[in-house]
């Protein structure tokens, strides 16, 4: 079992969805022109992660392995409708400026990921936890580049436009692995060693 | 039963769906009244810059009449507009109309005219335009699209109806000719469709109201 330290240092640096697995990177590219819409989508993928791990973790005893995908899809799909209605109906404005990228949640792969490897054999407790932390980690990058975007497109234009969104990501995940090889460098901290080599 | 696994198979998936569509039922029925008074908020709110200055007591959604296409105003896609009374009197009409030859994807345009003619103002009402160039027809952005507010057919004249690049009468975006031809030429169509005696907006029977919710 993983300690919460060892879950958060996980979700947010060394297993972080977008910066380490490239997962989601749809619509991480498409909607964080802004540091609005970055955090829009961030909380509504974050609390479908959530939510589906938790339903996912719930059912693990009774699903057999030939039905697992199919029974994800439909947990996933229906959290993601929900968190669409909810959101036309408390964050109109969000939804507007967000359009089909929340529907689009459905297709994030991180999200069935986590269901599959960890929800499906972990507790509703840890599964909840896991959800909530990956997509914390997925969330904060969200935010990350979309206040980056939104900054340096005031004297630079291009950072809003698509090629802007791949320059971005491609910084981070530069910055994230110079901080690493440093950190590798001066610090001898077993744990953190072995979690980068994984 | 012969294949015991399937049988179970299919019995957890036909409940795991029952649970999802009830939950997603719950929260539709639980988001249904609040997603229609935001929609129709929504619209009331977009409509506003088009208003500005009439005096009229009539319902928006209710007045609202669906133009099949094909039609003579812009775009292939139906058109709705939105006739605006005060009493019986009609005030003005409110076309949202689509121009589909700007320089990226769909201009969405409500253009509102008065009942003699004259433009009460036009709104961009969704755009993909080039940020920083073509998005000037964004009310956000620029005050270009209030050029129109107060011109007619007659002012100026049919030669006017074009941007100055093209010897008219209306300023251009810089950098976005594409873009301000595409609008200028929709708010032309418009006012010659409200302006032809083949149409009458003001006669058609109203389509809104319930339907508007859908």
């Amino acid at each position: 079992m993983k300690t919460l330290t060892e879950h958060f240092r996980a979700g947010l640096w060394f297993e972080n969805t977008g910066l380490v697995q490239l997962l989601g990177l749809c619509p991480l590219l498409a909607v964080t022109t802004t540091f609005v819409n970055g955090l829009g989508l961030g909380i509504a993928t974050l609390s479908v992660l959530v939510a589906s791990n938790a339903l996912v973790s719930a059912v693990r005893h009774w699903i057999l392995p030939e039905i697992r995908i199919p029974v994800y899809v439909l947990i996933i799909a229906s959290l993601v409708t929900c968190t669409e209605l909810v959101f036309k109906a408390w964050f109109p404005a969000l939804d507007r400026s967000l359009g089909i990228f929340i529907p689009l949640i459905v297709t994030n792969c991180a999200i069935v990921a986590r269901a599959e490897v960890f929800a499906s054999r972990n507790s509703i407790g840890a599964s909840i936890i896991d959800g909530f932390v990956m997509g914390l980690g997925f969330a904060l990058l969200l935010i990350t580049i979309g206040m980056f975007r939104e900054f340096v497109a005031q004297g630079w234009l291009l950072a809003v436009l698509p090629p802007g969104a791949f320059f971005s990501l491609a910084l981070a995940i530069a910055a994230k692995n110079a901080i690493d090889d440093r950190r590798g460098k001066q610090n001898t901290n077993v744990t953190i060693r072995e979690t980068v080599k994984r | 039963m012969v294949d015991r696994p399937i049988m179970r198979s299919a019995a957890t998936l036909t409940a795991i769906a029952a649970i999802c569509a009830m939950l997603v039922a719950s929260t539709h029925e639980l988001t249904d009244d609040r997603i229609a008074a935001n929609d129709k908020a929504w619209l009331e709110q977009s409509l506003r810059p088009v208003l500005a200055g009439l005096e009229f007591d009539s319902g928006l959604i209710d007045s609202r009449v669906t133009i099949p296409a094909p039609h003579a105003l812009p775009g292939s896609d139906d058109a709705l507009v939105y006739r605006v009374y005060n009493g019986a009197a009609p005030v003005a009409a409110l076309f949202a109309v689509t121009a589909r030859d700007g320089y990226s994807g769909a201009i969405r345009l409500l253009i509102g005219i008065r009942a003699d003619g004259t433009l009460t103002g036009v709104h961009t009402l969704s755009h993909r335009e080039t940020p920083g160039l073509g998005d000037g027809i964004d009310r956000a952005k620029s005050d270009w699209i209030e050029q129109f507010e107060g011109r007619s057919l007659a002012d100026p004249a049919t030669g006017g109806w074009r941007i100055s690049r093209d010897g008219g009468e209306f300023d251009q975006l810089t950098g976005a000719s594409v873009t301000s031809r595409a609008v200028v030429k929709a708010v032309r169509q418009t006012l010659e469709y409200f302006d032809s005696d083949d149409t009458d907006v003001f006669s058609l029977a109203s389509d809104g109201g319930e339907q508007a919710r859908q």
